[in-house]
């Protein structure tokens, strides 16, 4: 792999025009109308076709124009359909952009005879030629497209920055915005502006699937890694940037480990995109997958701890005598009814160092388990005489939720239960209550 | 083109007479009715757009298909090797949008999309190795993107028409599963129903559709034919088994029309020509549609606003005439007091051509005669229609004043809205909560009523 000047202008654009699709793409995914840049950008053909028609040149102004135009439009005819013919809104969406691009194909072809126009080369940019087609920028030189994505990137900030407050209500809360006198709609168009001019400036430079998947992919990911608007929207931004750079250096080294010399870096950016997503969908700390199935699994050791360690107590209650501990068989005996494997769980415990071996193999609980033990079974007993005692609920019927509810009391509703109990110190059972 | 090459073109279209036009009109003609079917359905369960995801996802399996099988004999751009690719990644990427929405809390919106533009972006990355391998050339893959139905081989369309027939049958085997799933899957569910596997086989159903319509009218305009022919149906009718009907046969008739017309002007994409068609049929159904059309509801608010200004008409009238006539049931048509349209008009505020033209409709509807003008003579069916509006009104003032604790100097209006729409039911009904079954006199008002002929400013 030899990295060029070039290469770092590729990597340069990608990381702005994915940070600028990425910062409209977060309301998007909000609003739950991802698909609207896939839409837009099929959806801008007849605008292109019209905008070339029209000023019979190619130059880039008139083409920008009837793109963003043509853009808008789907986004109105979309939510007009929505509203007076109660079309669903993905279906309306689907009709619109789908019968505008078909306008567009055949404005396209039936205007061949007249203007030069390939409908691959107006829609599929490409970002590995981008750095050959250069701009002087307030005397420095740079790729046109890096401009166009920088300009984009800016524009969105300052005006998602203006409006951060409303853009921030009317994607969640149309209905409480329109409340609060927030011109709901009118935000709407706004942002549908927003995504319009991003999607055409980015995908005339560097490709369309580039923009659908930036739009997408990296809020996607955010919406993962945090719940708080702020830190999304930061967070979509690292995740644009880290696709765009890693999705440059795998097109052109990955294709070499199969023979090949390198392939679409637009598309290795969408799949670095992928990979980030799926990284974060496996790894994030709080909503990962991961993350969950370990919180889980904690869950239930520490159900099962807690259950065992209730037995030991409850043992000790009906055999006082001092060493009167039991041994792995009763207790397995005890437990059975909860398919758990005691021998593994004892191990478990006498690791937390809350039972040690006692005399001829029995289970003792040390002084910090039997501190433990005593809470649980104290849970316990203080639900089952709340569910009697304040729910009315039959003796016979409370122990199965206590047993739930035993692992889930916090010192809080501890307190709360022994004032309901009002003194009383055994459970509807007559069992002692643990102090 | 000049005129008569259209009409020769036309001809040979007419009379099926190229072996070629035949195949590919017959071949649209079963893609269009499949699609309809399988679109009504998702349509319903809000998954329109999925068409759009599996027609993106295909691409990755369509370039490695070609990818592994250009080394074979005979191999390369093979269309049924083309196909199983597209099948097998459209329903992998169909699985990813199903495991995202299940272990994630992303939307089912937000997993399409990421499904969508991740695969078609590594169809992108492998199309670009596949345009440098030395052996096969990958020219022409494109052709899934634009579509090409003109140049259909006869071979294609059998094999496309064979996997579209399927569909169709399949579906109508599983019409009542489908329909439970459609609407109640939670009810399906609890009838024993194996909801996952039907889900299983509707998605997969659709994935098939999709890819063997990429071919013949494209990848994007794929998602028109699933989309476009169920929303059209849907202004039409609320029962299901004539939406499906109907779609299928929109997008029969979208996809032969625009093949037809595809045929006559050569330089015209099909695929796109179908859309077309189609998005017009759509747009009659928006504007004429007669369960949900506009024009519908244009119309029935039109006549309700008429309703609403000739019972206001009435009510103005019986009014007016009330106190010096009480006994109207018995009296005979010629001793109904007369009013003087220019006192009613200054009473109530209405313009004086306005009340005319009210006044020329109750006439036609012989509610009103204008025999006298300017005095008008409420007919004997016009003093029947008038007292059961009136009565509705005062039954629900009192209802309100009784009930909803709302002064007797407010309900006026209130009752104005609602008049309009009471039914028979909720007439009997009030007629229960008032007491006043059986009774069937017009109640006393519970407010002063401006008497017209003194002619001053009543309100």
């Amino acid at each position: 792999m030899t990295w060029t000047t070039l290469d770092t202008w590729i990597v340069a654009t990608g990381m702005v025009t994915a940070a600028a699709c990425a910062l409209v793409g977060n309301f998007l995914v909000i609003r739950r109308m991802s698909l609207m840049g896939d839409a837009i950008s099929h959806a801008v053909l007849p605008g292109i076709a019209a905008g070339f028609l029209l000023s019979g040149t190619r130059h880039p102004l008139p083409v920008f124009a009837g793109a963003v135009m043509a853009g808008l439009c789907t986004a109105f005819f979309t939510e007009w359909i929505h509203r007076k013919g109660r079309v669903e809104e993905s279906s309306a969406m689907g009709v619109v952009f789908t019968s505008l691009f078909a306008l567009g194909l055949v404005m396209i072809v039936r205007a061949a005879d007249t203007v030069d126009l390939d409908p691959g080369c107006v829609l599929y940019g490409s970002i590995e030629l981008s750095p050959l087609d250069t701009v002087a920028v307030a005397g420095l030189t740079m790729p046109r497209a890096f401009a166009t994505g920088l300009f984009v990137l800016l524009l969105n900030a300052v005006v998602i920055g203006l409006f951060y407050k409303e853009f921030k209500i009317t994607s969640f809360d149309p209905e409480l915005a329109t409340a609060l006198g927030i011109p709901a709609r009118r935000m709407y168009y706004l942002l549908m502006t927003l995504v319009a001019v991003t999607t055409v400036a980015s995908f005339e430079t560097v490709g369309s699937i580039l923009v659908i998947a930036m739009l997408i992919v990296p809020a996607a990911a955010a919406s993962i890694a945090s719940v708080r608007l702020g830190r999304v929207i930061l967070w979509s931004l690292v995740f644009a940037a880290v696709s765009a750079a890693a999705g440059h250096v795998a097109a052109i080294t990955v294709p070499g480990w199969f023979g090949f010399i390198d392939t679409s870096t637009s598309g290795a950016m969408a799949v670095a995109a992928g990979g980030v997503f799926t990284g974060v969908l496996l790894f994030a700390p709080e909503q990962g997958l991961l993350a969950r199935i370990r919180h889980q699994r904690a869950l239930k050791i520490r159900v099962e701890v807690e259950d065992t360690l209730g037995q030991l107590h409850r043992w000790h209650e009906e055999y006082p005598a001092p060493g009167g501990a039991p041994g792995m068989v009763e207790l397995a005996g005890r437990m059975a009814g909860s398919h758990v494997d005691t021998p593994r769980l004892v191990a478990r415990l006498r690791r937390l160092r809350l039972v040690k071996p006692g005399g001829t193999d029995r289970i003792e609980l040390t002084e910090e388990g039997r501190e433990r033990a005593a809470s649980v079974v104290r849970d316990h007993r203080l639900w089952e005489r709340y569910l009697v005692d304040k729910m009315k609920l039959p003796a016979d019927h409370v122990h199965a939720t206590s047993e739930q509810l035993e692992h889930v009391t916090d010192p809080g509703l501890r307190r709360e239960l022994r004032k309901a109990a009002a003194g009383a110190d055994v459970d509807p059972h007559g069992k002692r209550i643990p102090d | 083109m000049d005129t008569g090459e259209v009409i020769d073109a036309l001809a040979r279209l007419l009379t099926l007479a190229d072996h070629n036009t035949r195949v590919v009109l017959i071949g649209a003609a079963i893609l269009g009715v499949a699609a309809g079917i399988m679109g009504s359905f998702m349509m319903l369960r809000r998954r329109a757009m999925i068409s759009d995801v599996v027609s993106h996802a295909a691409l990755p399996g369509i370039v490695a298909a070609f990818m592994i099988t250009a080394g074979w004999p005979g191999g390369g751009k093979h269309l049924p090797h083309l196909l199983a690719g597209a099948l097998i990644s459209g329903l992998a990427g169909m699985a990813c949008v199903h495991l995202i929405t299940r272990y994630s809390r992303i939307k089912e919106d937000a997993a399409l999309g990421i499904v969508l533009s991740v695969f078609f972006g590594f169809g992108v990355v492998l199309m670009g190795m596949a345009q440098r391998m030395r052996t096969g050339s990958a020219a022409g893959l494109d052709t899934f993107i634009y579509g090409k139905t003109a140049s259909m081989l006869a071979g294609d369309a059998w094999l496309m028409a064979g996997a579209a027939l399927v569909v169709v049958v399949v579906c109508l085997a599983l019409f009542k599963e489908f329909r439970l799933l459609t609407f109640d899957a939670e009810f399906a569910r609890a009838q024993g129903m194996p909801v996952h596997v039907l889900d299983g086989v509707m998605t997969a159903l659709v994935v098939m559709v999709t890819v063997i319509g990429l071919q013949a009218v494209g990848l994007i305009l794929m998602i028109a034919l699933l989309i476009i022919p169920p929303s059209a149906a849907r202004f039409w009718t609320d029962r299901l088994g004539v939406l499906v009907a109907l779609s299928a046969a929109i997008g029969g008739f979208g996809a032969v029309t625009g093949a037809a017309l595809s045929a006559v002007f050569p330089s015209t994409p099909a695929g796109a020509v179908i859309v077309l068609v189609c998005a017009m049929v759509f747009v009659i159904s928006l504007v004429g549609g007669t369960r949900r059309g506009l024009a519908r509801s244009v119309v029935r608010r039109l006549r309700l606003a008429g309703r609403m200004e000739r019972q206001h008409l009435l009510r103005s009238l019986y009014e007016a005439i009330e106190p010096e006539c009480p006994d109207i049931a018995a009296a005979p048509e010629s001793s109904i007091p007369m009013v003087n349209a220019h006192d009613l008009a200054t009473l109530r505020r209405w313009p004086l051509r306005r009340l005319q033209s009210m006044l020329r409709a109750a006439a036609r509807d012989r509610d009103v005669s204008l025999d006298a003008w300017p005095l008008i003579r409420l007919t004997g069916p016009g003093l029947r229609h008038a007292r059961s509006v009136v009565r509705n009104h005062r039954l629900w003032e009192w209802y309100l004043i009784s009930h909803a604790d709302i002064a007797a100097s407010h309900v006026d209006r209130d009752a104005d809205e609602i008049e309009h729409v009471l039914g028979e039911d909720m007439v009997v009904e009030l007629e229960r909560t008032l007491a006043l079954a059986g009774e069937r006199a017009v109640p006393e008002s519970p407010h002063p009523i401006a008497a017209v002929p003194a002619g001053e400013d009543g309100r």
